[in-house]
């Protein structure tokens, strides 16, 4: 009898958790629906939602279908993107604080990208991959310069040695912008994080490599759970530490240097979401990981959706609303001791 | 049942443990002391593979420690170290599900049989009523049952303990190695632990291993191995010991310290 109440509770959790998840999935729906109506020209969700099914005019067709739905999918991608690979990295650190962008990453991303755009402009096509290369180089920068022979890892270094390789890659940045001051105005918007003037074509390259990425970081939910009960409780369950922090390291970089090849730096997504989802539903990363994608998802369409209507026709790209409204989250987060 | 040969531990270029060997049967009770900086839980660490060892090797059930995968080893020997952190929303049952984990290929899900042993560690720790609490909301001995309970579910053939009772008050420490004490009866578990207080050791143990600047300095029961003399020599402290009966487990009371110029100086090893 006993048993049979206990069981009756695990499955009301399991049903409280999904019935979550799915209301974040109509709140997404809803924000999507809203998003593609918003600009200079507006449109009503019903009309969105008409367009979108194929039964719009030849105006809004024009409208949402080039301009506006490529715009918010990129958004829609990114940000589970970086809302992945930030929780990774907190499982990875034991650290709620850690983010793509403090672990040196997103800097290492950017420098390859940054060079490919300003010195051998004639090889853009190449900037996911160079991206992905150079986040990966940064981040086996920053573990090389953490680990030390007795020890191994911890955390407190990691973060230290991101710290100072994300200067270096910084210095590098600005030495670029002012070598090739000619060409910067083309980066600039990508180097603050700007989705604008994208297509669907930069939908079409950077979706298989996210949909790869978010499998990779659904089959690391199991190694990711371990983590929370430390590193020494997860050695002695069987898990071989090296690898468990090289797989899922090498998860998260993956898909961040992904996202920083196609809109460059956007900080806090990695950040905030992977909080706002553990505060939802729990540590456990079987029900905080998908809810983190759909978070992502939604928090990085509502900054570049207030990014091009807050001073339309002025453009702010989403990764300067990210820097506004996240970074005082962050200071929140560490005042209230998540770290 | 665990048997360790000349083993050789150290960090960098500084030797912790030289030459130690250590021999348990199948369901035996060993207790490793010493003083601070003595390798006690070096040792432990090289057992369990967190650190690796210069020369020497260990066997368990007759394999080599060196040739086992780490889910192989987490399936012979489980851990319950001092102090233990789980994520605040965490119950014990979950807790103790993660037990299972070794015997589960990376795609498995936990299955009845899996179940089942949860219940069975739940049952033979005590923690059937505790089940749905949170682990962050158990006190320090309820929490200790609980890790242990963790440990239980790998069903494994040897438990380690790191100084299990460090951060407990006399009554939770009684309570935590009178469960193992029970754990080890029942189910005929052989259970390695290092520990600080000498009276715990001697009178939960079968036999106790005595280290002094990593080295064995004496191995055998404790009616054999607690003396006035080692204890003088190996903790520079004078003690009265009171003797019961020959199976009886000597009592040890400690009297003052003698001054450190009258014995050797231990060199203190720090991280």
């Amino acid at each position: 009898m006993a048993r049979d109440a206990h069981a009756y509770s695990m499955v009301k959790k399991g049903r409280n958790k999904a019935g979550l998840i799915a209301v974040v999935g109509i709140v997404l729906a809803v924000a999507i629906l809203v998003a593609i109506g918003i600009g200079s020209v507006r449109f009503s969700p019903l009309e969105s939602l008409l367009t979108l099914i194929g039964q719009g005019d030849d105006r809004s067709n024009t409208i949402l279908w080039d301009i506006r739905i490529p715009r918010v999918l990129l958004a829609l991608i990114i940000g589970a993107n970086l809302a992945a690979s930030g929780a990774l990295l907190q499982a990875v650190m034991l650290n709620p604080l850690a983010d793509p962008g403090l672990t040196g990453v997103s800097s290492g991303a950017a420098v390859a990208a940054l060079f490919i755009m300003l010195v051998v402009p004639g090889y853009s096509s190449f900037i996911p991959i160079a991206a992905i290369a150079g986040g990966g180089f940064a981040a086996v920068m920053v573990y090389a310069m953490a680990w030390k022979r007795v020890g191994g890892f911890t955390p407190i270094r990691i973060i230290l040695s991101g710290v100072a390789i994300n200067a270096v890659f910084g210095g590098v940045i600005g030495l670029l912008s002012i070598l090739y001051s000619d060409r910067l105005p083309a980066a600039l918007q990508w180097l603050n994080g700007s989705l604008n003037g994208k297509g669907m074509g930069d939908v079409m390259v950077i979706l298989p490599y996210s949909i790869v990425g978010w499998i990779a970081a659904l089959f690391c939910v199991r190694k990711a759970n371990v983590l929370r009960l430390g590193e020494q409780t997860a050695h002695h369950l069987g898990q071989n530490m090296n690898q468990v922090r090289f797989v899922l390291s090498l998860v998260a970089v993956y898909l961040a240097a992904v996202s920083v090849s196609t809109v460059g730096l956007v900080g806090f997504v990695g950040l905030v979401v992977p909080h706002i989802a553990r505060l939802l539903i729990g540590s456990d990363y079987r029900f905080s990981m998908p809810l983190g994608l759909m978070l992502g998802a939604i928090v990085l369409l509502v900054a570049d959706t207030a990014g091009r209507s807050l001073f339309s026709p002025l453009q702010i790209p989403a990764g300067i609303i990210m820097a506004i409204a996240g970074g005082p989250y962050f200071l929140y987060l560490m005042r209230r001791g998540g770290a | 049942m665990l048997h360790v040969h000349s083993l050789q531990i150290g960090y960098a270029d500084r030797t912790v443990v030289r030459d130690f060997s250590l021999d348990v049967k199948e369901g035996e009770v060993v207790s490793i002391i010493g003083p601070n900086g003595s390798g006690k839980s070096t040792i432990l660490k090289a057992i369990t593979r967190v650190i690796p060892c210069q020369s020497g090797k260990v066997c368990i059930a007759d394999r080599e420690l060196a040739a086992l995968s780490s889910k192989q080893l987490a399936q012979m020997m489980c851990m319950l170290c001092q102090s233990n952190s789980s994520p605040s929303d965490m119950t014990v049952e979950e807790l103790v599900s993660y037990g299972r984990l070794p015997h589960k290929k990376w795609y498995e899900r936990l299955g009845g049989e899996d179940r089942e042993i949860v219940e069975w560690a739940l049952h033979h720790t005590g923690m059937h009523a505790y089940r749905e609490r949170l682990v962050v909301s158990l006190s320090g001995g309820e929490a200790q049952r609980a890790w242990l309970a963790m440990a239980l579910a790998q069903r494994p053939k040897v438990l380690l303990l790191d100084e299990p009772t460090t951060y407990l008050d006399i009554g939770h420490q009684l309570e935590v190695l009178e469960l193992v004490r029970k754990l080890n009866k029942e189910l005929n578990l052989t259970v390695v632990m290092v520990l600080h207080d000498l009276n715990h050791a001697s009178v939960y143990s079968d036999k106790v291993c005595v280290l002094k600047d990593g080295q064995t300095c004496v191995y055998g029961k404790p009616q054999e191995v607690f003396t006035m003399e080692l204890i003088r020599s190996v903790y520079g402290v004078e003690t009265d010991i009171q003797r019961q009966g020959q199976d009886e487990a000597p009592r040890i009371h400690i009297l003052r310290k003698i001054q450190e110029e009258s014995r050797d100086p231990i060199e203190s090893i720090g991280y």
